[in-house]
């Protein structure tokens, strides 16, 4: 029997993501993948498995699902509620999703994208080197009600496992450093730009997400007659209203609108995560300071998977305990329980 | 351009080397022989180059190289010859587009004849006689910008956008071309209609323009149009090779 992934319900906006696809800005399509980057590493690090497995993204609302085969799962990013056959799931942690059960997963409760992961990642073609789906660039689609999406059939992957997420769920501060077109804005404008407190605005997406504040814009000394420029992602453009827009995974790769800043990669998950409303303050730091944050951040990122703790369970929790194995199957305590 | 290129970091993602700060003929060229030479050096802390309009952008992971060594090694690079004299690189394509201009297929073409002062039977027969560079790819996959047209054709965007023109659309505005990958609001006049598609994700050649290619737009009318099979990808066009 094929080994699939079914989806019994399906929120309005999920799609297989992972690291993107890198190599393509010279042919006009950006690296995409997951708007959390982040998510995909804990995600590997809950699972015991390499980071670049593809994982469902699921903004905002997630669905129902149904395995054809024992499985594990992992569940990281926006915090859902789910529940396995009825009973309630941990987030930030792997569980066994037995043949047949049902997996649900409810709205978002904080932060926006929540990630879906199964032990070796889910099995869908590669195109053009990557799994993930580029919505903007018509490369792959949404997830819809009926779908089979290819599993592995023997991977294996530790389940009961949980993590302390970095926090990033609720907006907060972000961290920003000039780019090649700041200078384009006046000192006092960036100034002004750093001690506006925004709010996620509604009007967001994998292409990017909007700040909003009552406050005047935020308008370049020349911005409407610069030449369009590569845009990477983080970047922040102030488009013809004022207002300032973050650019994310999905945007276009270039733009003439000027931009005033670029978000330190590491914060990237933490503007991507800020659900619709919730504060947002930025703040310029130095180029060097960036790089000490960065350079930390990438091993906190090389260091997750040990600090993957064993999840304990509360027995009224399991619905199905008498199903469970207890007693036999001990293993070695000297054992690498990761091998 | 007067003044030399310049070299700017890009957040943490790499470096900018520019040619110009406003489009022109001598900075696109130099930005599109800089990036080929570039890319057969082949530098090991380079992941990626894309070009602008007159721009080279280098993705460099600024975390782990220091901005200033990439940068002494493209002074050296540039030092090397004066980019805006460089010729066009080999390897290039002609293309030769059929399009339809006007009609219900592409409603703005009188509408930017007149903002020119040309009529619209002159503007057709500039638009389809005239030949363009690809000038970058961008926006969108495989997007090209195109050009430069003569100076008559130096009109601004509309103010309003409009709303969604379809893929194969052939745009115009300040003396440039837009073959549109995918249906777009825009702010650039509808002039004409191709069944050219930029990108198409299960051919051989997903991307089917390069930087420096040329193209032209010959004028066919809607019989010959609605006979380009839809399993054409390249809309009917002929292409030939440019040593």
């Amino acid at each position: 029997m094929n080994a699939h992934l079914k989806i019994l319900s399906a929120g309005p906006a999920m799609s297989l993501q992972d690291m993107g696809r890198e190599g393509y800005l010279a042919h006009g399509l950006t690296r995409g993948g997951a708007a959390d980057r982040l998510a995909l590493h804990e995600g590997a690090a809950l699972l015991g498995q390499s980071p670049d497995c593809a994982a469902l993204e699921m903004v905002g609302m997630g669905g129902t699902f149904e395995a054809t085969v024992d499985t594990v799962i992992a569940l990281t990013g926006a915090r859902m509620g789910a529940t396995l056959d009825g009973a309630p799931l941990t987030w930030h942690a792997s569980h066994a999703l037995p043949a047949g059960a049902k997996l649900v997963i409810g709205g978002a409760q904080a932060g926006t994208y929540g990630y879906l992961h199964v032990a070796g990642g889910f099995q869908t073609p590669v195109v053009m080197h990557a799994r993930a789906s580029h919505l903007n660039a018509q490369i792959g689609a949404l997830c819809h009600i009926g779908d089979t999406l290819p599993i592995s059939a023997n991977a294996s992957a530790r389940s009961g496992y949980f993590l302390t997420p970095d926090p990033r769920l609720q907006g907060g501060t972000i961290r920003i450093i000039t780019s090649f077109q700041s200078d384009q804005f006046a000192q006092e404008t960036r100034n002004r730009f750093a001690a506006t407190s925004f709010q996620r605005d509604a009007r967001g997406n994998r292409q990017g997400v909007r700040m909003h504040t009552d406050e005047n814009g935020f308008y370049a000394t020349d911005g409407l007659s610069i030449v369009s420029e590569v845009i990477t992602t983080g970047d922040i453009q102030i488009a013809g209203d004022g207002a300032p827009y973050v650019l994310m995974c999905e945007s276009q790769t270039t733009g003439g609108y000027p931009r005033i800043g670029t978000v330190i990669p590491c914060d990237l998950p933490k503007v991507a995560q800020a659900p619709v409303g919730a504060p947002v303050q930025f703040e310029f730091i130095s180029h060097a300071e960036a790089i000490e944050i960065e350079k930390r951040a990438r091993n906190e990122v090389k260091a997750l998977a040990t600090k993957a703790q064993p999840l304990v369970r509360d027995p009224s929790d399991i619905a199905d305990l008498l199903s469970y194995q207890l007693i036999s199957g001990a293993v070695s305590a000297t054992a690498d329980p990761f091998a | 351009m007067t003044d030399g290129p310049t070299i700017k970091t890009v957040g943490l993602s790499g470096l900018l080397v520019s040619f110009g700060t406003a489009m022109s003929e001598p900075a696109n060229r130099a930005a599109l022989a800089f990036r080929a030479a570039l890319e057969a050096e082949n530098w090991p802390e380079v992941s990626e180059t894309m070009m602008s309009l007159v721009s080279v952008f280098v993705a460099v992971d600024l975390v782990s190289i220091p901005a200033a060594q990439v940068e002494e090694r493209l002074r050296d690079l540039l030092g090397k010859q004066d980019w805006t004299a460089a010729p066009l690189p080999g390897g290039r394509t002609r293309w030769h587009v059929p399009t339809v201009y006007g009609t219900d297929l592409a409603p703005q073409l009188a509408e930017a004849a007149e903002v020119t002062g040309l009529d619209p039977d002159t503007a057709i027969r500039q638009l389809s006689s005239a030949r363009v560079r690809v000038l970058t790819l961008g926006f969108a996959p495989g997007q090209p910008y195109l050009g430069e047209l003569d100076e008559v054709w130096n009109i601004p965007r509309q103010q309003n956008l409009t709303k969604s023109v379809p893929s194969g659309a052939l745009v115009l505005a300040i003396r440039q071309l837009i073959i549109f990958t995918a249906p777009t609001p825009t702010g650039w006049r509808h002039v004409g209609q191709t069944a050219f598609r930029n990108f198409v994700l299960d051919a051989a050649k997903p991307f089917a323009l390069s930087p420096g290619d040329e193209l032209s737009f010959p004028a066919i009318d809607r019989g010959a149009f609605d006979k380009i099979g839809a399993d054409d990808r390249y809309g009917g066009a002929d292409r030939e090779s440019l040593a």
